[in-house]
């Protein structure tokens, strides 16, 4: 008990308690993506100009993230590519987790409907990911829209195995037999008894399907079967990137990785202290 | 009024019984005891009359009609663990009045305090729990409790204290119970009429 009180009053920290803390957390990720979204969509078309004189500039005050090859500011770039990644991310997600709840809830109907799904859950697993947002996003035209439902149709795999799987235990447990023996309808156990079992998991499901959403959005689009060139993605910034970096300029790439990788981790870090505010339990694991 | 089951044969697995050929019945205001050792199927045979288990052989019936699958289950089972038997999600207030709106002289005679209603189940004791349980499957449609070593988990002045308030509520609503058990002891205090699974049980 005592080493557990000494690390939570440690550091910046100290003087919070450990839920004062988890809040504090997910209130400054949570700004600093939504900063990240709102300066992206609030730049204009003009605020990435190219200007041939200012070109291949090292990162200074003026351009902390340096300048490329036509002289664009590579900051404003990479907030825009950011901004869209976690949008792209965003809608993906959402999509996901409303096919995760249906085939879940479907796989609750009845023996063939379960093992159908797991079946279908088995078969977009044992395709590697990138290869099968690739062939969806192929299928579906390429572009924006390709690389969105590529994404979309990938992700919902973990979730609904999560939403079977607690549905299955929570159909065994005595209280759902007991609210049966009460008269309730199968409708009023559903919504009253297995309900509020599955939002926290599927919150928290959302929220961690986001960091794969936006990576397998930039790996896709880098290998440029995503976002088209002239649209700001960090995968296009890094694939172009690549060309110069044997020239030396280090900063072209190495920002808007860093970036990206910042991003990943905040909605990583977003949902791992949601799950510990929800379930207190199981924080310790 | 009468709970009858008749001809009951039930196993887990193939070829394997635990139960065969079970007749059981009890009447309404009968306090009925049933012993049997562990793993004897005691808790399967209840499951089976409170309509929890559906795959058996041979009739649940009251007064010789089948008890509806939907609705009102008048035979209401009540388990050795109340912490399983609450959903760990919803408020004490939510739990008890599930079924019926609980009056206040019920909750009164089990000890219910109101400061416990606003809290969650983990804030309840085993015994604090089962009472809940109790007050929620005394409803007033409720004709038969079947109670499956209820008071297993307490101490004994506390299964002195839940029974004595269980038989008086029950005696007021005419309730037959079928008290289930190991502790012959127990049994021999409560129940009019004392029966044995291994009479039973042609298994």
């Amino acid at each position: 008990m005592s080493t557990a009180v000494v690390t939570v009053n440690k550091g910046v920290f100290s003087g919070f308690n450990l839920r004062q803390k988890t809040l504090l957390i997910i209130g400054f990720t949570s700004l600093l993506l939504l900063a990240i979204v709102i300066s992206s969509v609030s730049f204009g078309e003009e605020s990435l100009h190219t200007n041939f004189g200012s070109k291949n500039l090292n990162p200074s005050p003026e351009h902390p993230f340096g300048t490329d090859w036509m002289g664009r500011d590579m900051f404003i770039r990479t907030l825009e590519g950011l901004g869209s990644s976690i949008l792209i991310g965003a809608f993906a997600s959402t999509i996901s987790t409303i096919l995760a709840i249906v085939l879940g809830l479907l796989s609750s109907a009845g023996k063939i409907a379960d093992s159908f799904i797991s079946w279908l859950v088995d078969l977009f697993l044992s395709i590697p990911h990138l290869l099968l947002i690739i062939l969806i996003s192929i299928g579906f035209g390429g572009g924006a829209t390709g690389v969105i439902i590529g994404v979309a149709l990938t992700h919902w795999t973990g979730l609904t195995r999560v939403v079977r799987a607690e549905i299955k235990q929570l159909k065994t447990q005595e209280y759902i037999h007991i609210s049966r023996n009460l008269g309730k309808s199968k409708w009023w156990i559903a919504t009253k008894h297995i309900l509020p079992h599955l939002i926290p998991q599927i919150l928290l499901g959302t929220i961690l399907m986001f960091p794969h959403a936006i990576l397998h959005e930039a790996s896709a689009t880098f290998l440029g079967f995503g976002l088209s060139p002239h649209e700001p993605a960090i995968g296009i910034i890094l694939s172009e990137s690549m060309k110069y970096l044997s020239a030396g300029y280090w900063w072209l790439a190495f920002f808007p990785g860093l970036s990206l990788l910042i991003v990943v981790l905040a909605f990583d870090m977003i949902g791992e202290n949601l799950g510990k505010l929800m379930d207190p339990k199981n924080a310790h694991e | 009024m009468c709970l009858k089951g008749e001809n009951i044969s039930f196993g887990y697995k193939k070829n394997n019984l635990i139960l065969n050929n079970v007749n059981i019945s009890v009447d309404r205001g009968e306090v009925l005891g049933l012993i049997g050792d562990s793993g004897s199927g005691k808790s399967t045979l209840c499951k089976i009359l409170a309509g929890y288990e559906n795959d058996h052989k041979g009739n649940v019936s009251i007064d010789g009609k089948e008890i509806p699958s939907k609705g009102y289950n008048p035979v209401q089972l009540v388990f050795q663990h109340p912490e399983k038997a609450v959903n760990p999600k919803w408020k004490m207030k939510d739990i008890l009045n599930e079924g019926h709106i609980v009056p206040q002289n019920i909750l009164d005679s089990f000890g219910i305090k109101k400061s416990w209603l606003n809290r969650w189940p983990n804030e309840l004791s085993g015994g604090e729990l089962q009472r809940f349980a109790l007050a929620r499957a005394l409803s007033p449609e409720t004709k038969f409790l079947i109670a499956d070593e209820i008071t297993t988990m307490v101490d004994a002045i506390t299964q002195a204290q839940i029974w004595s308030i269980v038989l008086d509520i029950v005696k007021e609503l005419n309730i037959g119970v079928l008290v289930v058990s190991h502790e012959k002891k127990l049994i021999k205090r409560l129940c009019h009429d004392v029966v044995y699974l291994d009479d039973l049980n042609n298994a």
